[in-house]
């Protein structure tokens, strides 16, 4: 996918002013907070259940080489053929390359975020093969010709009735205003796809080296047909999902449907082990994992590691004060919200996400509700430090922070100078006792709000002065 | 004991009866009051700047300026913060310091912690009086748990009725320099604050953090909303309230 989180001042400030887009983002706060917090209060030992899942997650990535090697050992063992992407472009020709090889004209696709990076979609129908997107948030998104605007539900910054206008357009019916009668005409359209699709693309939420197994965690039957239907099934994943046991996976399956919609468990589980044996009735007759690697093993060696933890439940973007106005689009990438703060500069090169890890207040909500304990806000201000000392700051950022410090580190010149500063804004603020224009860097300030004034001395002055006095 | 005021530099410049209101305060829980003379600002700023190396200098100067003293207080839930969750981090590559470190953050508190979990208040003279809400800043509520503390005290005073407000754990949206580098987003955030407050219909907002208290003032004030007060939780338990101090 097309990097554009340099734009993130732009998009998010446009964003703001999308009345529509607000609508849906309001809506869906709701729909997430409301119920994640009801599930999380029924356990009475989530803190715990989080640790352990963080200390999983954390061995898992320790000894990442020697998991993903039985992980590739049990699935091979199982018939499952295994490849390894480098790079983006590896991972998608490899996906039409099998397509070629079974003479594959159509492909059903079930979400996968390893996918929207590579941009799959493009690639593979570039070569003249149809892929058709089944979850129905991504079937949206495709007809819109958009991405997602969310880690688990895509279409979230469209409301009812862009999707009914959509759809009226595209299937050339006419125009529903009920959101499942909606959801049944895109099933209908759908159904005979899933019948005569050659190839299933699937992501994979975990990988057990265990048992050599892939795993989709989701609520539509879609990825089910997808993984069972066609006569080829092929899953994309990344390094980083592979955790080390059946119980692991059981300790994540507490964590990531409350997390994530504030269920209890999703509607489907689907464990994918080899292809189709002589005995099972369904199942794809050749299941191919593709593994892909690209910048993940970067960021395992380095202080950001811990992002790596993450189980893609989206509930840091569901709380995030900045995501829940902004929405995902303004991040300019696969992952929006807090995690994409950290993963997109840390997969794509600090320089291209500025603004990513600074447009955070550090309120540490996310930090709070992640499952797996990513210290987010600690991860996006070590990236402010790398920026930092590669020079990326903005000039005038830098110079009123050292002309701050100079201040700072000079007590008794500090001293005067807040002395007059306290005077001068008691003045500016007049009777009003509010400043509503400033100029400098304070006029990003009154843009948007008054500014209390000062009360004409500074408590230092007051205090030591009421201590002189009391001395004497 | 010997209680070290660190007043935050937004209180001192900004709204000196915050610290007035600290001392007060603490005189009247017979602690001796300490103010070191020195002090500026605990380095947060810079820390969350990215300019690590001016964040470890200001760090120092603070630990040097408090060595002597048996707690210090702080009317902030984030400059409290700062020191104790963040200063044995920042100063992690300075084995010296590292120590120092902790043993301040040990005995750093935020002002309603101590009132409640060190010298245990429970009687005030104040003469503030009304309804109330309370906004749980993100530093104090996330990295302090300051949530019971405040309520607590606030249940002491009879003629002060708290009426919580919906979204009193969700960001301000001030966040530092956020607030101008993001000024649109920010005022979005507030703007959201700004409405749960008033649908709540309270004579006052209370809190313990300057930077949300200009913030959310600033906001209520552009929107033309000149009745709510803005006050920080140490004004209201003394009655040292904004410009009668001076």
């Amino acid at each position: 996918m097309e990097l554009t989180s340099h734009q993130f001042k732009s998009v998010s400030s446009a964003k703001l002013k999308d009345v529509k887009l607000q609508k849906a983002l309001y809506k869906a706060k709701d729909g997430f907070v409301v119920p994640r917090a009801k599930v999380v209060a029924d356990l009475d030992n989530f803190e715990e259940i989080r640790q352990a899942a963080a200390d999983v997650r954390d061995h898992g990535l320790a000894h990442l080489d020697v998991y993903l090697e039985e992980w590739e050992k049990q699935a091979q063992a199982a018939g499952t053929i295994v490849h390894w992407a480098e790079s983006y472009e590896e991972l998608n020709a490899l996906v039409v390359k099998i397509a070629q090889d079974n003479q594959v004209k159509k492909i059903i696709k079930s979400k996968s975020m390893v996918g929207e990076e590579t941009g799959l979609n493009q690639y593979v129908e570039g070569h003249g093969i149809e892929v058709k997107e089944t979850d129905l948030g991504e079937y949206i998104i495709q007809q819109a010709g958009e991405h997602p605007s969310h880690i688990i539900a895509p279409a979230t910054h469209k409301s009812k009735d862009d999707v009914a206008d959509l759809f009226a357009e595209k299937h050339q019916r006419p125009r529903l205003d009920d959101a499942e009668k909606l959801t049944h005409e895109a099933r209908e359209i759908l159904r005979p796809h899933f019948l005569d699709a050659d190839m299933g693309i699937t992501g994979a939420n975990f990988m057990i080296a265990e048992t050599g197994s892939t795993v989709i965690v989701t609520n539509e039957g879609n990825g089910r047909m997808t993984t069972t239907m066609p006569r080829v099934h092929v899953a994309i994943s990344s390094i980083e999902k592979c955790i080390p046991t059946l119980d692991d996976f059981a300790l994540m399956m507490r964590l990531l449907p409350r997390s994530a919609t504030g269920q209890v468990i999703s509607n489907y589980v689907s464990m994918t082990t080899g292809p189709k044996r002589a005995k099972d009735n369904d199942g794809p007759v050749e299941f191919h994992v593709i593994i892909l690697d690209v910048g993940r093993t970067r960021v395992l060696g380095s202080d950001l590691r811990e992002a790596l933890r993450c189980i893609r439940c989206g509930a840091c973007m569901n709380h995030c004060p900045v995501y829940q106005n902004v929405g995902g689009h303004a991040y300019g990438w696969v992952y929006p919200g807090p995690i994409g703060s950290v993963l997109t500069p840390a997969y794509n090169g600090i320089e291209n996400a500025i603004d990513l890890p600074n447009a955070a207040t550090l309120c540490n909500q996310c930090g709070v509700v992640c499952p797996v304990k990513i210290p987010l806000p600690d991860l996006m201000r070590k990236l402010r430090e790398k920026q930092y000392e590669r020079n990326l700051k903005s000039s005038a950022e830098k110079w009123s922070l050292r002309l701050w410090a100079y201040l700072a580190l000079r007590p008794k010149l500090y001293s005067i100078v807040t002395r007059i500063m306290a005077r001068v804004g008691k003045l500016l603020g007049g009777d009003s006792r509010r400043i509503n224009h400033m100029l400098f860097g304070g006029k990003d300030w009154t843009r948007h709000r008054d500014l209390p004034a000062p009360r004409g001395r500074t408590f230092r002055d007051i205090y030591l002065n009421r201590n002189k006095t009391t001395n004497r | 004991m010997r209680v070290g005021l660190f007043v935050t530099c937004v209180a001192d410049l900004m709204r000196p009866s915050i610290g007035l209101a600290a001392v007060k305060l603490l005189e009247r829980a017979d602690c001796e009051v300490v103010f070191p003379e020195n002090q500026t600002c605990c380095g947060q700023p810079a820390y969350n700047a990215g300019d690590r190396l001016t964040a470890q200098q200001l760090a120092r100067k603070v630990i040097s300026e408090f060595a002597d003293v048996d707690y210090i207080v702080i009317p902030s839930g984030s400059c409290a913060g700062m020191i104790k969750t963040h200063y044995e981090e920042l100063l992690s590559d300075l084995p010296e310091y590292r120590v120092k470190a902790q043993w301040l953050a040990a005995r750093t508190y935020e002002l309603t912690d101590f009132l409640v979990n060190v010298v245990d208040m429970d009687s005030f003279d104040t003469t503030f009086q009304g309804t109330i809400a309370y906004h749980d800043s993100c530093a104090g509520l996330r990295e302090l748990n300051i949530k019971e503390q405040p309520r607590k005290l606030l249940s002491h005073l009879a003629h002060v009725d708290l009426k919580e407000m919906a979204g009193a754990e969700q960001c301000c949206g001030f966040g530092g320099t956020f607030s101008v580098k993001y000024g649109d987003i920010s005022s979005r955030i507030v703007d959201l604050k700004c409405d749960d407050l008033e649908a709540t219909e309270v004579d006052a907002l209370v809190l313990g953090d300057l930077g949300c208290m200009l913030n959310i003032e600033g906001k209520l004030r552009r929107r033309g909303n000149h009745k709510t007060k803005v006050l920080h939780i140490a004004e209201v338990l003394t009655g040292l309230v904004g410009e009668e101090t001076e």
